[in-house]
């Protein structure tokens, strides 16, 4: 194992290690951040499409808030992606 | 059958994604100056720069959101449905390729852009959520072309 470590640290520098940590952190925060609204998004979509199936005189009402969800919804991919690019670039 | 006849059927109606949508740029229309201010005066011009250009990304998604929503639901719920979710991802990467394009720029500063993306994102959706509630609960409160007629006489 301490081979292992010698050998690493032969190979790469200090900041090229933290170069790649950073770029492995940012990636993960922004790949991990967009998973769960691209599950909410889709569970909210596909409940409001069938609500509107159900009551089609509901629709309108349906659509604003099914709107605003998604907004809501990304809002969380956003902040991950912030994050990514203050971890990337900052 | 069910199912086949609900993603194929066309939404019908008024689409509300547009009014929202509008609603919303117009809010962050009054909103602007105080963004850049707080930024200039935190980060200097090029946060101002910086907040103006976050503030244009965010409008932008709030429009193009809309705008694929309406599209998509003339056609057909199955394809709103797409447009939803397909539309989340190419939505992000245009957001991401618009910072990625400037990240280099000397007006530039990551912090104002980021913090006024994530603060203008949700204190329009907030402000217009707010509004919409109140529509929603209090109908006869929402003001609508034949009341503002009316207190016009």
């Amino acid at each position: 194992m301490s081979i292992l470590a010698q050998a690493t640290e032969v190979v790469v520098d200090k900041a090229t290690a933290q170069a790649i940590a950073g770029a492995t952190n940012a990636g993960m925060a922004y790949g991990l951040a967009a998973i769960g609204p691209g599950i909410g998004i889709g569970y909210l979509v596909g409940q409001s499409v069938q609500a509107m199936a159900r009551q089609p005189e509901a629709a309108g009402m349906v659509r604003t808030t099914m709107f605003l969800g998604i907004a809501f919804t990304e809002a969380l991919a956003l902040i991950g992606f912030v994050v990514f690019i203050l971890l990337k670039f900052v | 059958m069910g199912a086949l006849i609900t993603s194929t059927a066309r939404v019908e109606g008024p689409a509300p994604e547009a009014v929202i949508a509008r609603d919303i740029i117009k809010r962050a229309a009054y909103v602007t100056p105080a963004f850049l201010l707080v930024a200039g005066l935190i980060w200097g011009m090029n946060g101002a720069f910086s907040a103006a250009y976050g503030l244009a990304i965010v409008v932008s998604n709030f429009a193009l959101a809309a705008a694929l929503l309406t599209w998509s639901a003339n056609i057909s719920a199955g394809l709103m449905m797409g447009a939803a979710l397909f539309g989340y991802l190419i939505r992000l990467a245009l957001i991401f390729t618009a910072i990625w394009l400037v990240r280099d720029a000397a007006w530039v500063v990551m912090l104002p852009l980021g913090l006024t993306i994530i603060i203008a994102h949700l204190g329009l959706l907030f402000w217009e959520m707010k509004f919409i509630s109140a529509s929603l609960a209090f109908p006869a409160l929402k003001p609508s072309a034949v009341s503002k007629e009316s207190s016009a006489q």
